[in-house]
């Protein structure tokens, strides 16, 4: 069988859906853990230190490039799939199964990706151009030059607005992981109703807490408990 | 439980054809009795509207004791109607109370086009079974049935994949018209028995390839599939599905041609 037959059939649009998938969660879990650094009470040293890091190895910006990957491929396969399921029922039902057959966030992952998506566009506007590109006012942490990026949230956040945004986006990427992370595991063939069921629950508390944590980092910058 | 009767107002989709387009009809039923099956109520019906000399309407149905998956109707947004693991000759009247209005319309996928009212063709799965739906036997005196061990539960998991009839619910359920659970009861019920093992992996293959030539969607786990189905198959056979197509595709010599 040639990969282009397995990748664009069926199963195989739902694997790079999934193994995509998984790989932004595993992306998830380093963002989260990092920016938690802010929470150390220490004026943003630790979190400007681990921001830093990041900057400067190389691993990270090759790490990068395959995120941005990742990225691109979960983004437009997800639109090819929504438009092609949608395509296959021409005629429409008059009533509608809706909750009775289904969880609405499992029905509606293409329009919460949508959301996060979006959210994403300002996020990197918002941090990821500046650090990179256009740059962010310096600090001086054991006598090294850093950006100071730790300043450059409590200013971002210092708008009401944007803590909105921020939040509305991490309840929706909460939904989104709720059905992803347990639709994932099973498209690549996980069948173990034991495991089945662990995931499951693994999934929801995974979503809670990362989409929790991301979203009481703007609400805490800008209520000033750091 | 006590009988009554009722008068009904049925909201049917009336399509002359599969190329004409399809609307939806008004029609009154009266003096319906809580003891008859939905499908008895379209008997009554029809009937009557044979009586009037108009045209009655079609619908699919045969054994009328949920055996044979041919009643399709979706009943008020739910394929099968209200009741959960039944067929809708299975549904009865007592379903419903005096003065109602019930939505009848047929399945909805492209791959299952109306023929006339309520049936619609589901040759697209008789295809899906062919592409791989099948095991090798050797001609000659039956052999014993006891002569291959079988673990008990593969036998159970097997059966319960195999109590699937066919009828396209999960088809008419799914937001993508996805087929998925279908075939991932016919995959498994072959897979999980060593009869089904010679041919285990070019089915997987086959039956998916065969799946999608037919326009049937891709699977997004929503589990509408399982809500509705008639013979309550988990969608955890769709994972395991999954796991036979990746282990084929994968994990498997190819054959030289």
């Amino acid at each position: 069988m040639k990969w282009s037959e397995i990748f664009t059939s069926a199963i195989g649009k739902k694997l790079v859906m999934g193994l995509s998938g998984l790989f932004l969660i595993s992306f998830l879990v380093i963002h989260v853990g990092l920016n938690a650094c802010i929470w150390a009470n220490d004026g943003g040293v630790m979190f400007n230190k681990a921001a830093h890091f990041m900057d400067t190895s190389v691993v990270i910006r090759i790490i990068e490039v395959v995120l941005f990957a990742g990225f691109f491929i979960h983004i437009i396969q997800g639109i090819v799939l929504e438009i092609q399921n949608r395509s296959k029922r021409k005629t429409g039902y008059q009533v509608k199964l809706g909750n009775r057959g289904s969880k609405w966030n499992s029905r509606y992952m293409g329009l919460l990706g949508t959301i996060v998506f979006m959210f994403l566009i300002i996020h990197w506007k918002q941090f990821w151009i500046p650090s990179r590109f256009t740059g962010v006012n310096p600090v001086m942490i054991d006598g090294k030059e850093m950006q100071n990026m730790f300043n450059l949230m409590k200013v971002t956040f210092s708008e009401l607005w944007v803590v909105i945004i921020y939040v509305v986006a991490c309840y929706s990427l909460c939904w989104h992981l709720i059905h992803g992370f347990q639709s994932a595991f099973r498209t690549i063939g996980v069948y173990n109703s034991r495991y089945l069921s662990l995931i499951n629950k693994t999934g929801i508390g995974f979503s809670v807490i990362v989409s929790l944590a991301f979203a009481m980092m703007p609400v805490s910058m800008y209520l000033n408990w750091v | 439980m006590e009988h009554y009767t009722m008068n009904l107002t049925l909201k049917v989709w009336r399509q002359k054809n599969s190329a004409s387009n399809g609307r939806f009809e008004t029609l009154e039923v009266k003096n319906i009795s809580s003891e008859m099956s939905f499908l008895e109520m379209f008997d009554v019906l029809n009937e009557r509207l044979v009586n009037e000399g108009k045209d009655p309407v079609a619908f699919d149905h045969d054994c009328r004791e949920g055996i044979c998956g041919m009643c399709s109707m979706y009943i008020n947004g739910r394929p099968h109607g209200p009741w959960h693991g039944t067929t809708t000759c299975q549904l009865h009247m007592r379903a419903f109370k005096d003065g109602d209005t019930i939505v009848v319309e047929p399945w909805r996928a492209n791959a299952f086009p109306v023929i006339k009212d309520l049936m619609v063709d589901r040759t697209a799965f008789d295809r899906i079974i062919q592409a791989g739906g099948y095991i090798s036997v050797n001609t000659g005196n039956a052999v014993d049935g006891n002569a291959i061990p079988i673990e008990r539960y593969k036998a159970e998991k097997s059966f319960a994949a195999a109590a699937c009839i066919g009828c396209g619910a999960c088809v008419a359920a799914c937001k993508n018209s996805s087929a998925m659970l279908f075939t991932a009861a016919k995959v498994s019920h072959l897979a999980l028995l060593p009869q089904g093992d010679p041919e285990r992996k070019t089915r997987a293959l086959n039956m998916i390839a065969q799946m999608d030539k037919e326009g049937f969607g891709s699977c997004t786990n929503t589990g509408a599939c399982e809500a509705v189905c008639p013979k309550e198959i988990s969608i955890d056979y769709i994972a395991r599905l999954n796991s036979e197509y990746v282990s084929a595709a994968f994990l498997q010599d190819e054959e030289k041609e």
